[in-house]
């Protein structure tokens, strides 16, 4: 079989000057036949999942990240415009102030506030304070705010969930000294 | 005694060699004619901002006019690299303003770019003329506006793919007011609207304006009223065609394009509704370049604009125009040298790709200038692919995605081996080439053995055993990129081929079998590679034979990086006593 003639030739190859390994150390070629990869457990949203061999008529795959090889660009761009098509979703940008990169979220996925934060607060792993009606968040350097229909700046919270999923319109995570100057309840 | 050239005819001669493969060379000659070389090198290309110092470079080249550097591996456009691995555009720019303040064109690939960085371009170089970026992150509106308003001999800004932290459309006021240098404005990539008057103002005062390239947020008012004020555009993105039909508007619309007399390339198009497209008919015979990859259309529609495109050279297109559109392409677009086709639905799940292998075949046998493609499908034949590269040997880049993982060729369920193997020893040209579907070790082995001239190679979901990357590193004389994602192999062939790395710009292995210890192993011995561990979830023990789950080696002569995250180990974080009980199973 030809693997076993190409074995031959990779002992030889062994004895230039690029062998690497401790001496006496076994020489196999094959590492696994699998396709499949063992993952470790792993929490993070963005999960693996490798269907190894093809299984036909199965239920919806789960998602392999980066796969089919898409840029995210152009994947944002379909994406929003399936959801804007079909009336589904409805995506926002968060920023976060300091972080060099930005993020997509759908709002329709969450049910109330604690749970958009948490999202949050994973995704970009800060922690938020409490929010307080009257006094906005305490108890952290950052801030959830949002950018509404008319263009104005709000804190994340000041206005019932199903008006705020409804005009939100971005989501940037403030840092600090900047958030003074929202007011809250406005 | 030798003659010696004049080191002033040389420069003289060296005035004519733009190429810096070719300067590249001429710099190994001797001392002298590196000196030579060195000294009048304008445009100086940096594949990995890792692999030198931003002040050796500035060093070796003080008449540098123009960087283009590249970041992030390619990987990292599909999510494959976690965020705050590197790629600072910073340091370059700190250290150009100190040493290189003629600098005029900077163009960046894959980097973090802050506003501070970009306050700091615009600050530092007085003749600043060039800034492109292209899927670059980590600025927002604010810092486009201080280049805006502070390059006063601005002649291109082009934000390719970036993204932004969009502010608002004020930053376009920031232009000086008196007329500009501008030849080419990107800002497809923002979000948000921009005042158009401010565009229309910016546009009639831009006489030398050729490619103009605008977002979503422009209607199509604005662009009519745009294209008004700047028919002699040979490029052109539009913004949103997406408009309640209206006879006036349409009208508008075609006479805006038909006065477009120079228009060669066109993109943008998003949410284009058919009925608007014959508004672009009469550009279409002038058209080398067009981008409908964002326009979902149907077949029809698309036929009907493409057979008037008889000189097109590039098309970039979804799956919706179906093997028959391509057929269409096939015998209108005779001069089609890039064909790419993207999924309308780019998910495992999707049910109906309406193009096949037969598509590709088509244009395959019509256009015989055919040399770039990029084709994803769901599954493709062995025979397909030999048609292909029989008809088609003058290919120089091949890139097959085979949506489904592991796909064998549907009809004889064969791995698609042969295929590939024609492919490879047909095209003799071939530069870059990515592979799918179901691939053994057999595959590699002709990839190994025929394809010369390859420069990049990318890999996923394919081989059997270590002999898969064995036969690539061992064969691919001008392999210079390999990335490879998912594959059952680690490091027997990796350690066995270290010295390959060398010679290459980097490689890339998330998801494949390369252990710990193997990762330890290689950094001691190659200290002029950088290998970088990137676990997103680093656990706190590490055995030696367990497998990491990406690892990105590269050549350099920059030493280590001091920029790593906590989750990217390299053996100079972490220095090993003495190399501990390794067993390279």
């Amino acid at each position: 079989m030809e693997k076993v003639g190409d074995y031959d030739e990779l002992v030889n190859l062994k004895a230039t000057e690029l062998r690497l390994g401790l001496p006496g150390t076994e020489e196999t070629v094959s590492c696994g036949k699998s396709n499949k990869r063992a993952l470790p457990d792993d929490d993070t949203e963005k999960e693996i999942e490798s269907t190894g061999k093809t299984e036909t008529a199965s239920p919806p795959k789960a998602q392999i990240v980066g796969w089919p090889p898409v840029r995210s660009y152009r994947r944002n761009s379909i994406q929003t415009k399936k959801n804007e098509s079909e009336g589904q979703g409805n995506y926002v940008k968060v920023s976060m102030d300091g972080a060099p990169y930005l993020r997509k979220i759908d709002l329709t996925v969450y049910k109330k506030y604690p749970e958009l934060m948490k999202s949050l607060e994973n995704m970009f792993k800060f922690s938020v304070g409490e929010y307080f009606e009257r006094e906005g968040y305490k108890g952290s350097d950052f801030v959830p705010t949002y950018e509404d229909k008319d263009g104005d700046w709000m804190l994340v919270g000041d206005v019932p969930w199903e008006m705020f999923v409804s005009s939100c319109k971005r989501l940037r995570i403030m840092k600090g000294s900047e958030v003074k100057g929202l007011g809250c309840g406005v | 005694m030798a003659l010696r050239l004049p080191s002033k005819v040389l420069k003289h001669i060296l005035s004519f060699i733009d190429s810096n493969e070719d300067r590249n060379s001429v710099s190994l000659v001797c001392k002298s004619w590196f000196e030579t070389e060195r000294k009048t090198r304008k445009r100086v290309f940096v594949g990995n901002c890792y692999a030198v110092t931003p002040a050796a470079v500035a060093r070796r080249f003080p008449e540098m006019r123009s960087l283009t550097l590249k970041g992030k591996p390619h990987f990292a456009d599909y999510n494959l690299v976690p965020d705050g691995w590197g790629g600072y555009a910073c340091p370059w720019i700190e250290a150009m303003a100190a040493k290189s303040p003629s600098l005029e064109e900077i163009r960046l690939k894959r980097m973090v770019v802050t506003d501070e960085c970009l306050e700091r371009i615009a600050a530092s170089f007085k003749d600043f003329k060039v800034l492109v970026l292209t899927s670059c992150e980590g600025f927002s509106t604010d810092g486009i506006a201080a280049i805006a308003s502070t390059c006063r001999n601005l002649r291109v800004l082009e934000l390719r793919e970036c993204i932004v932290e969009d502010l608002g459309g004020d930053w376009l006021s920031y232009f000086p007011e008196t007329s500009t240098s501008l030849v080419s404005l990107d800002f497809s990539c923002l979000d948000s609207e921009v005042k158009i008057s401010d565009l229309e103002r910016l546009v009639s005062r831009s006489p030398n304006l050729k490619s103009l390239k605008l977002n979503p947020a422009v209607t199509l008012d604005g662009l009519v009223s745009i294209l008004r004020r700047a028919p002699q555009l040979t490029e052109l993105g539009t913004g949103s065609f997406a408009a309640e039909l209206k006879p006036e508007a349409f009208t508008k619309l075609s006479k805006a394009f038909s006065n477009c007399k120079q228009l060669q390339s066109l993109s943008g198009l998003w949410d284009v509704l058919p009925e608007y497209l014959p508004a672009l008919y009469s550009v279409c015979p002038g058209l080398t370049s067009l981008n409908l990859s964002y326009a979902t259309v149907r077949m029809p529609d698309l036929v009907e604009l493409l057979r008037r495109c008889s000189k097109l050279q590039k098309l970039w297109v979804m799956d919706l125009i179906e093997d028959k559109g391509l057929e269409a392409v096939a015998s209108y677009c005779k001069e089609l040298r890039e064909l790419r086709v993207f999924p309308s639905e780019p998910d495992l799940d999707a049910t109906n790709i309406p193009v096949t292998e037969q598509g590709l075949v088509y244009v395959s046998k019509g256009c015989r200038k055919l040399e770039s493609v990029l084709y994803f499908c769901v599954q493709f034949t062995n025979a397909a692919l030999i048609t292909i590269a029989r008809k088609r040997p003058n290919l120089k880049c091949f890139r097959l995605c085979v949506i489904e993982p592991f796909a064998p060729d549907y009809k004889t369920n064969e791995p698609l081996d042969k295929g590939f193997k024609a492919i490879a020893e047909g095209c003799k040209d071939l530069r870059r080439l990515s592979v799918s579907g179901l691939l053994s070790d057999k595959a590699f082995k002709y990839i190994g053995k025929h394809a010369k001239k390859v420069r990049m190679l990318s890999i996923a979901f394919a081989g059997d055993s270590d002999l898969m990357l064995h036969h690539l590193l061992s064969g691919c004389q001008s392999l210079k990129k390999l990335e490879i994602r998912d594959c059952p192999f680690g490091d027997t062939a990796l350690l066995e081929n270290a010295a390959k790395l060398e010679t290459m710009r980097s490689l890339w292995m998330s998801s494949c079998f390369v252990s710990f210890g193997a990762c330890k192993l290689l950094s001691q011995k190659m200290p002029r590679l950088n290998v970088e561990v990137i676990d997103e979830h680093p656990p706190k023990t590490r055995p030696e034979s367990s497998p990491v789950e990406r690892i990105y080696i590269y050549r350099t002569v920059a030493g280590p990086r001091m920029d790593t995250p906590e989750f990217v180990w390299t053996l100079h974080k972490n220095p090993e006593i003495g190399v501990s009980k390794l067993a390279i199973k």
